[in-house]
């Protein structure tokens, strides 16, 4: 391995950004390969659907064996809102592979009696984000209903390009943040990110029924990063196809 | 440290091999690139290994390691990587118990 590729690799693993380590195993030459890099061809396509599973594996492509070892930070739920449907969000994401944090400043909420054994701040998102920065991997669900606790984390959410950004409420309690999402300078694109009302339309009724939704969903998103760009880029792709033609 | 959203840098073989390459060692690395059956660790994984025979990480949780870190020392030595099968043929590679019968492939090269 090439030195200065390990170093490179350890470093985008200290930020929490995904990397694919690309060995020729015919030759033992190696490159690091980060999320959004564009490469072309067979080995491209092998690299994207590495970057999405997270699987590592080989791939043969232009004669030539690869082994494409991908490393992708652990996936993390921050769940803004000590309520209910958190009691049963945490243990379920856990057990799915996704560590949960819970963020509510009413410390009548954020209490460990209601939450044993789950990372909870009785503290301001504000506060809490200074401190432990979103980032593409990590999935924000806002639930307090309040928008004085969850705008804040939405917005810095949609910044950070959380793989997955919900928020509860109402079609017409989403109507009302989205004004003030723009107001607070979101763009349109942003807030289109935002899934809202919350969870796979799946008629969950009862808070851990919910709180199956929102994981479920969280899941989804996770599992298709990247493909909504792909598929927009062969949209236009075949429309300039047919306009040549 | 289930599931850790951050890295374990004690542990992290990666990161200790970027360790032990800064205080001048030299280092081999060892991944597995392939398992059939049931294996006990995940493609991908790492084992390092220093010159002295010093290793962190597992590629197999324990059954092969003694044979990979001395495969190692000769990939240092050589400087020329070396692609090692293990299976479940092997009486030595796995631990009584261990009800696996997967075999692994793991590449082991030099680091620089």
């Amino acid at each position: 391995m090439d030195p200065y590729a390990l170093k490179t690799l350890n470093t985008e693993r200290r930020a929490r950004r995904a990397a694919i380590l690309v060995t020729d195993l015919g030759d033992g030459r190696d490159r690091i390969v980060r999320e959004g890099d564009q490469v072309a061809g067979e080995l491209g396509a092998a690299i994207a659907k590495a970057f999405r599973t997270g699987n590592s594996g080989s791939v043969e492509a232009e004669g030539r064996t690869f082994f494409l070892n991908a490393y992708l930070p652990q996936p993390r739920l921050l769940v803004i809102g000590a309520v209910h449907i958190s009691q049963a969000l945490a243990p379920m994401a856990k057990i799915a592979g996704y560590p949960v944090e819970i963020v509510d400043p009413r410390t009548a909420f954020a209490t460990s009696d209601r939450f044993p054994d789950v990372a909870l701040h009785a503290e301001w998102p504000e506060d809490v984000l200074s401190r432990q920065p979103l980032d593409s991997y990590t999935a924000l669900a806002a639930v307090t209903h309040d928008p004085k606790i969850d705008d804040f984390a939405l917005k810095a959410a949609l910044d950070a390009n959380c793989f997955y950004v919900g928020a509860l409420g109402s079609r017409k309690t989403h109507a009302k943040r989205v004004e003030r999402l723009l107001a607070l300078g979101a763009t349109a694109d942003q807030i289109a990110r935002i899934h809202a009302p919350i969870g796979l339309d799946i008629g969950a009724a009862s808070p851990a029924e919910i709180a199956v939704a929102v994981l479920a969903q969280a899941i989804q998103a996770f599992r298709s990063r990247g493909l909504e760009a792909t598929a927009s880029a062969r949209k236009s792709e075949s429309i300039l196809e047919k306009h040549d033609a | 440290m289930e599931n850790s959203i951050y890295l374990d840098e004690a542990r992290d073989p990666l990161i200790v091999a970027e360790g032990w390459m800064q205080d001048g060692k030299n280092v081999a690395i060892a991944t597995v690139v392939e398992t059939w059956g049931s294996a006990p660790r995940p493609v991908g994984s790492h084992l390092v290994i220093d010159a002295e025979g010093n290793f962190q990480g597992s590629v197999s949780g324990g059954c092969v390691e003694g044979a990979v870190v001395a495969e190692a020392v000769d990939v240092i030595e050589s400087g020329k990587a070396k692609m090692l099968e293990f299976g479940v043929a092997d009486e030595t590679a796995w631990r009584v118990g261990l009800s696996c019968g997967g075999r692994i492939k793991v590449y082991v090269e030099r680091l620089g």
